[in-house]
């Protein structure tokens, strides 16, 4: 393959090169720091929250070990089983089809959360006392 | 008259080519289903394809009929809203850096391929009201930029060899 051929494109293509590498280099560390952000400033939690497409559906404390079963669905027919155990909390089984929420890591830290996609449950962990968590929704 | 129909056909034939391309995305089984939403993003050769040869205007009609085809055929209105917001923070990401004129079509079209990400995380955000997402960012954004570059080097390939004849 002649790769003369393919690069004109634009002119000045040794620049733009440069240039596309630059700009991902800055795109890719911009957003690292902004997740790794997101990812280390909170603390541990000790309420969970379950919501089912929006509406909250329960708040459990993290304190107290016990198995929560969320069900979901037209008929009730979709099920997350919810964990809580050693102030953590996780999605022991779930009949959603791709099992993400299931195979996602126990959370414990402020503002963590297991999503589950095809039910719409979102699991969030939280704080009651006020002042120590700052509001990043609104 | 015949230049307008000329475009009007083409433009006609690149939507169907983005939504071919929609749906052969489908059809490939997930590559790391740990996290969900990481795509390859194929319609957007077609759509960065017409952004370089028709302009901003062209682009967008052609994304938004194809977001609305593609969800209606296979998606639901979660999908369609997750499309919109992707597929028009992507396009104008990407038609800025295009006017701005210092990225190659792989530079910018990495940004629309990130941009397309960070739209549907916002959107999930606005959805499913959590802001916890946000962490989903630095896995889409390293897959949006792999796929981005390979995104670019097609549509660079396609505006190269794909003669369109302006009278």
């Amino acid at each position: 393959m002649n790769h003369e051929k393919i690069q004109p494109t634009v002119p000045n293509g040794g620049r733009k090169l440069r240039n596309d590498i630059i700009f991902i280099v800055i795109l890719l560390t911009v957003l690292s720091l902004a997740g790794l952000a997101i990812f280390f400033f909170r603390g541990e939690g000790d309420t969970v929250t379950v919501e089912v497409d929006g509406a909250v559906w329960g708040v459990y404390s993290l304190s107290e070990d016990r198995t929560i079963e969320i069900y979901t669905g037209s008929a009730g027919e979709a099920l997350n089983l919810l964990v809580i155990r050693d102030g953590k909390a996780y999605v022991e089984t779930a009949t959603c089809p791709d099992g993400i929420c299931a195979a996602h890591r126990p959370i414990s830290h402020e503002g963590e959360s297991i999503v589950c996609l095809p039910h719409k449950v979102v699991i969030t962990v939280s704080t009651t006392e006020s002042g120590n968590s700052p509001d990043i929704v609104a | 008259m015949k230049k307008k129909s000329q475009k009007v056909a083409f433009l006609g034939l690149c939507t169907a080519v983005a939504m071919v391309l929609a749906y052969v995305e489908i059809l490939l089984p997930p590559l790391f289903s740990a996290v969900p939403g990481i795509k390859l993003g194929l319609p957007n050769i077609a759509i960065i394809f017409i952004l370089y040869h028709f302009g901003l205007p062209s682009a967008a009609v052609v994304s938004f009929v194809r977001i609305v085809a593609v969800s209606l055929l296979f998606g639901n209105p979660m999908t369609f809203a997750y499309s919109v917001a992707g597929g028009f923070l992507s396009l104008a990401v990407m038609a800025i850096l295009k006017k701005l004129d210092f990225l190659s079509m792989v530079g910018v079209s990495v940004a629309g391929g990130v941009m397309h990400n960070v739209g549907q995380i916002l959107m999930a955000m606005l959805l499913l009201g959590t802001a916890e997402l946000g962490y989903y960012l630095i896995v889409l954004s390293v897959t949006g930029t792999i796929s981005g570059v390979f995104v670019g080097l097609c549509g660079s390939f396609a505006v190269k060899r794909i003669f369109i004849k302006k009278k």
